[in-house]
């Protein structure tokens, strides 16, 4: 039988402010525990909560950003339930009222295609602590340093038509919220977390069928992950005659499985109503256009404009623009190279920057390299002074002293300008020519990919100086003349 | 020198007739005499009360001093006061000592007051009688048989008996109005948020709202004027500028129309405690105000959606109290859920047991929208009653209580009957209005209140119509038998 995948998402962004929500407390990831909990945190008798106004701006302007309605009037409303790790006994959040909703997003399919994610609302809510169950010998310990951290609770429609789909959704929410400078999106820390709301219906059907709800699903891999072996699991129920029960599961990444949290029935009536300690948000035209004019560029239009400036693929586009700084590193780089090809400079970020950047572990404000210094390089490769091998290791020599070196000094120092010199070329091919007779029977008997072998040899030979192209081109001439 | 108003004090400070030290001893001294008969205080602070007496005179001595500067003032044990436990009168906070000073409580201290300890009142503020207090029954001056009012009982039974010059109370149905009336003083309940609400333990947060106990309205001004006032850390807090009370009060008669509802005239009204009211009302008219008639349609219905409304803010309000934190925890709990359940079963009275199972009941799903949400619109057309009436007239009169101080015990077992204790005085925080009770007769030796309520952030006319009534009686001079020296 043929399924319907059907996917809706909330996702909870962390919002980068300094303080809490409705607290003075800091939100710095990682203090001692329970340093950064106030008596409002903590939920003293008396105390009161106090919004944060700096977390209304950046709900407008994710409201903007995804097109969505922003409320003049929105509530903060008590969700009600019984956890150590929630010091009131209730978490502030927005039910009935949202600050913005009914917006749209649009995401780049893996086809290519454009596929547009409703968004049924966005509101903003605290987190709450946490609970550690280790090292207390059988007792719990709380952190409540978390407890009370902004969210801004991001609600799809049930628009996502596969576990690939989800992810590309998430993806592009997390890049729109950077881009936004709302959110770090750090998801190690939790500033990014998902909760998937899964079903399965007979395609053609209209009626929506029984949904279980995926908790905690706090990376764009396991998303995808624990969205197919719960399809799996629903299809599998079905086809045995089976009925879905209405839950919340958890995915367990080590077995790859999903299990029953609670159902339904064992759900917490939350008792929702509105906080009397909290005067409705009201929001003008005043404060929107305010925020709209601060508004960045967003991540689609950027991809776009990359591609259509620079000329460089979609797929190159979509990659440097995955976070503003790429971006922003990848325009300076070639703001004073006119003749370098920008996919020269775009391979040099992806390729040598990046395996840099993931070999340090950091991100690209801490980048060694400058721009300048990555556009002078590419140059570098475009009048051909060096190749692109001995590029990479320009590039890592610059990169070991910390960037005080330059381009010209490096090529200099280590000798890696490029060999045009042809006869100097001819006799290192002839030497490989020599020393390989066996791939030259090969290639004589029409094995057409040993000449990528042999090249490699000459280059080996002439420590990545000579002109690929020229070596190839002698070698083929060679082979086919003799 | 017990018998002399925060006004007289004041003078007498200022002309340094004599000391706070020596008014901070004398009250101790009254307060350890007499309060084993009343049990109105919960905490005596006496180390503390004499060192803020000693800077207090150092204060009057420069001249740098405010009105209260020195006055021996009681808090509700409500408010949170920093290393001085506050009980809320529960079990669950008896070993609370507040890290923290509530905003009204360090607001009197900056004022110079001198705070001799904390009253006794009904649990969480739950209750008309102060019976409901872990810390026992607060006992009427008046009758000691007899309940003082609640929930700020001790505040009132502690003025009245003159232990303290002054108390701060907080009304969320009528706990300042009801005890000032059955004690026989002035209490005043300003408008919502004109007192920041920041430390005062929340019953029902969209009603609670502090305000005073003092013997005469001049006084209540006195002690407002320190209180009231925007704050940051509570949002509902208003930012209207605060008035000069006290020169408000005195200012020139002006002519006002009084309004007497006639709903507040019916067969549960005792009938000399009507006839009291008459006679208060014709003072006025004898200063030349004008009496009407009017009608609030919707005022009958305010006790039954006050116990949906504040209930079910209540049952939020609480669930701090789990023993996570602070407060009484549980020693004999097994689990996560036995802990909460034996520690809030120990840690809370009936009757804020029944009000937390009212409220969680009528903010369940299925249920939200017959009580709550239905108590939430009919609150809004009491509101509207109220709006349309202050339309035509300044202010509106009426008893406090339908009756004088019952008996302690006499209804604790029927709490509907307790409940209706407050059908004249539960519209006003409904509706965020000021409402003021000050004495206006007695019936048997026992003291009835009358009930003055105004429009919004009208403080300071209920205030002057209240110094203005009280020029003209005598009233609140009254001091109970046994409590004179």
């Amino acid at each position: 039988m043929a399924w319907e995948i059907v996917i809706g998402l909330e996702i909870h962004t962390q919002l980068a402010t300094k303080s809490k929500i409705f607290s003075g407390s800091p939100t710095q990831y990682g203090a001692t525990p329970n340093s950064q909990a106030s008596l409002v945190d903590l939920g003293y008798p008396g105390v009161l909560p106090v919004l944060n106004q700096s977390v209304v701006h950046m709900a407008i302007k994710f409201g903007l950003a995804t097109d969505c309605e922003i409320s003049r009037r929105s509530v903060f409303a008590r969700k009600n339930y019984f956890y150590p790790d929630l010091p009131k006994g209730y978490q502030i959040s927005q039910y009935e009222l949202p600050i913005v909703h009914s917006g749209h997003l649009d995401i780049v399919l893996d086809d290519g295609n454009i596929k547009t994610i409703g968004i049924t609302r966005a509101h903003l809510e605290e987190d709450a602590g946490k609970s550690l169950h280790e090292d207390f010998q059988g007792l719990s310990g709380i952190d409540l340093n978390r407890t009370g951290t902004p969210l801004l609770e991001i609600v799809s429609e049930p628009d996502l038509r596969s576990a690939e789909e989800a992810g590309t959704y998430m993806r592009s929410i997390h890049k729109l919220v950077r881009y936004l400078g709302i959110s770090d999106g750090n998801m190690q820390e939790g500033s990014f977390r998902c909760d998937a709301n899964v079903s399965i219906r007979k395609k053609g059907d209209k009626k929506l069928g029984t949904r279980t709800e995926l908790k905690n699903l706090n990376s764009f891999r396991f998303v995808e992950k624990a969205i197919r072996v719960e399809v799996e699991r629903q299809i599998d129920l079905l086809e045995d005659g089976g009925k879905i029960t209405q839950e919340t599961r958890l995915y367990d990444a080590d077995k790859n499985e999903t299990r029953p949290m609670r159902s339904k029935e064992e759900a917490n009536d939350y008792r929702y109503f509105p906080d009397p300690d909290l005067l409705p948000v009201i929001i003008n035209d005043e404060l929107i256009e305010n925020v709209r004019a601060e508004l960045p560029e967003l991540p689609n239009a950027r991809t776009k404009r990359l591609i259509r400036d620079h000329g460089i693929s979609d797929s190159m586009a979509e990659e440097l623009t995955s976070s503003p700084a790429i971006a922003d590193y990848f325009e300076e780089a070639t703001k004073n190279t006119p003749h370098v090809p920008a996919k020269r400079i775009g391979n040099l970020i992806q390729r040598e920057l990046s395996a840099a950047l993931n070999r340090e572990g950091l991100s690209i404000e801490g980048s060694k390299i400058s721009p300048s210094m990555i556009g002078k390089l590419a140059q570098k490769i475009e009048d051909n002074t060096v190749s692109a091998s001995a590029a990479s290791t320009v590039f890592d020599e610059i990169w070991k002293t910390g960037g005080s070196s330059n381009v010209d000094s490096i090529i200099e120092k280590h000798g890696l300008k490029q060999i045009t010199d042809m006869h100097t070329i001819e006799a290192m091919v002839d030497d490989v020519i020599i020393n390989n007779p066996e791939q030259i029977i090969q290639f004589k008997n029409g094995k057409e990919k040993v000449i990528g072998f042999l090249v490699g040899q000459v280059m080996k030979e002439s420590k990545g100086k000579a002109n690929p192209q020229n070596v190839n081109q002698i070698l083929r001439s060679k082979l086919s003349s003799s | 020198m017990h018998e002399a108003t925060i006004a007289h004090l004041a003078q007498s400070l200022k002309d340094r007739k004599v000391s706070s030290k020596e008014l901070t001893k004398y009250f101790l001294e009254r307060i350890s005499r007499l309060d084993t008969s009343l049990n109105s205080f919960i905490t005596v602070c006496e180390e503390e009360a004499l060192a803020q007496a000693d800077s207090a005179d150092e204060l009057l001595a420069t001249g740098d001093a405010t009105p209260l500067t020195g006055i021996p003032i009681a808090h509700k044990d409500i408010f949170c006061t920093e290393g001085v436990k506050t009980s809320c009168g529960s079990r669950i906070l008896d070993n609370f000592i507040s890290p923290y000073d509530a905003t009204v409580v360090s607001k009197l201290k900056a004022a110079g007051a001198v705070m001799l300890g904390k009253t006794n009142m009904d649990e969480f503020a739950m209750g008309s009688s102060n019976e409901t207090s872990f810390y026992g029954v607060v006992h009427n001056p008046w009758d000691t048989t007899r309940v003082p009012g609640g929930s700020s009982g001790g505040s009132a039974a502690a003025v009245a008996a003159q232990l303290v010059s002054g108390a701060t109370g907080t009304d969320t149905g009528g706990s300042i109005r009801q005890p000032a009336a059955l004690t026989g003083i002035t209490g005043l309940k300003p408008t919502y948020g004109r007192v920041s609400r920041y430390g005062m333990v929340a019953f029902a947060s969209s009603l609670d709202q502090a305000g005073t106990l003092t013997k005469t309205a001049e006084d209540s001004a006195l002690m407002l004027q320190a209180m009231a006032g925007a704050d940051e850390r509570d949002s509902t807090s208003l930012s209207a500028i605060v008035p000069d009370f006290s020169k408000a009060q005195k200012s020139a008669w002006e002519n006002i129309t009084i309004g007497v509802p006639d709903n507040f005239f019916d067969d549960s009204l005792d009938t000399k405690n009507a006839q009291l009211v008459k006679e208060a009302l014709s003072v006025f008219e004898k200063l030349g105000a004008r009496i009407k008639d009017i009608h609030l349609k919707h005022i009958h219905l305010s006790v039954p959606v006050y116990y949906v409304v504040a209930p079910a803010e209540a049952s939020s309000n609480l669930s701090r109290f789990d023993g996570v934190r602070f407060g009484h925890r549980s020693e004999h709990a097994e689990n996560l859920t036995e802990f909460y359940m034996k520690t809030r079963g120990e840690g809370f009275g009936s009757e804020v047991k029944r009000r937390i199972l009212t409220g969680t009941y009528v903010l369940s799903a299925g249920y939200y929208d017959a009580y709550y949400l239905q108590a939430q619109k009919v609150r809004q057309l009491i509101s509207q009653d109220f709006a349309e009436a202050f339309k035509t007239v300044d202010v509106i009169a009426g008893p406090t209580t339908p009756t004088p101080a019952f008996r302690i015990g006499q209804k604790t077992d029927d709490p509907i009957q307790m409940y209706l204790n407050d059908m004249y005085t539960i519209g006003a925080p409904l509706a965020g209005l000021p409402a003021l009770s000050m004495p206006c007769g007695f019936i048997n030796n026992l003291p009835v209140g009358l009930q003055l309520t105004g429009p919004h952030l009208s403080e300071e006319k209920l205030l002057k119509a209240g110094y203005y009534y009280q020029q003209e009686t005598d009233w609140h001079n009254f001091v109970p038998p046994g409590y004179e020296a």
